[in-house]
């Protein structure tokens, strides 16, 4: 097991950084290239649910990341430290309750819907979000 | 890739074209722009998302934010989108039933043209 660490503070233009070091380690581990944009894609939403729960709660803290090669998945979890008591959107789109900084319930719902193995654990002292893809069996990309 | 915002005027339509990447970091650019041109009166907005690379939920948000802007005037929000990928999220999120999603800036002008 191959393990890679990041972290970050609460800043929207770290979000960036983190998708394009998901994807990049996501390809080296012989995650499909099919499956790369998904990858990005659910760290990137990760991520920004956790720069902006630690915005509201605490902005000094850093934000967590760890990357992982394991027995043919690759998976990374996103853990932040702000008290969460968010719930997943698993109702119909009623546009008379959104707004433009609806992120929250929906970042978790494209999440859910893009990897194909998720887990969100929220807890007042913050949030972990799990997910992983199928890797190729020994982590390595197919040369 | 950053975000990159342009707009212009076609008959009654609004054109918006947007390039890069909508994240967290860029979406509040769009989200100015959007909220500056229903300050100015443009009320029927399509925005041309064919040169878009990614799309978070913070894009989406911003998105929404507009189309309750535009129908509180009873304006429209449309969009003009092939990609799979930036469909996708919209599918997942069942935004794809909120708005009006084209394959061309063509496509979108005629059924505006056709709803007025």
């Amino acid at each position: 097991m191959a393990t890679v660490e990041l972290t970050f503070s609460a800043l929207p233009a770290h979000v960036r950084t983190a998708r394009l070091v998901a994807t990049a380690i996501a390809r080296r581990t012989g995650v499909e290239e099919s499956l790369l944009d998904e990858v990005r894609l659910a760290v990137g939403e990760a991520c920004s649910r956790a720069v902006e729960a630690h915005r509201v709660h605490c902005p000094g803290e850093p934000i967590r990341i760890e990357l992982r090669d394991d027995s043919g998945r690759f998976e990374v979890t996103v853990s932040d430290l702000a008290p969460s008591d968010e719930h997943e959107q698993d109702h119909p789109v009623d546009l008379g309750t959104l707004s433009d900084s609806f992120t929250q319930g929906f970042g978790i719902a494209v999440i859910a819907g893009l990897a194909d193995d998720v887990e969100v654990v929220p807890s007042p002292k913050g949030m972990r979000i799990r997910m992983s893809w199928p890797a190729s069996a020994n982590g390595q990309a197919p040369a | 890739m950053d975000l990159k915002l342009d707009h212009h005027q076609d008959d009654r339509l609004t054109i918006v074209e947007v390039e890069g990447e909508i994240d967290v970091y860029t979406a509040p650019r769009l989200r100015e722009l959007l909220i500056d041109l229903v300050n100015k009166g443009n009320f029927h907005l399509l925005v041309n998302m064919e040169k878009v690379d990614f799309l978070d939920s913070t894009g989406l948000g911003v998105l929404v934010g507009g189309l309750k802007r535009v129908r509180a005037h009873d304006g429209s929000l449309e969009l003009v989108c092939t990609q799979e990928r930036i469909l996708k999220i919209f599918r997942i999120t069942g935004l794809t039933k909120v708005f009006g999603i084209y394959a061309s800036v063509d496509e979108a002008k005629e059924a505006h043209g056709r709803d007025k």
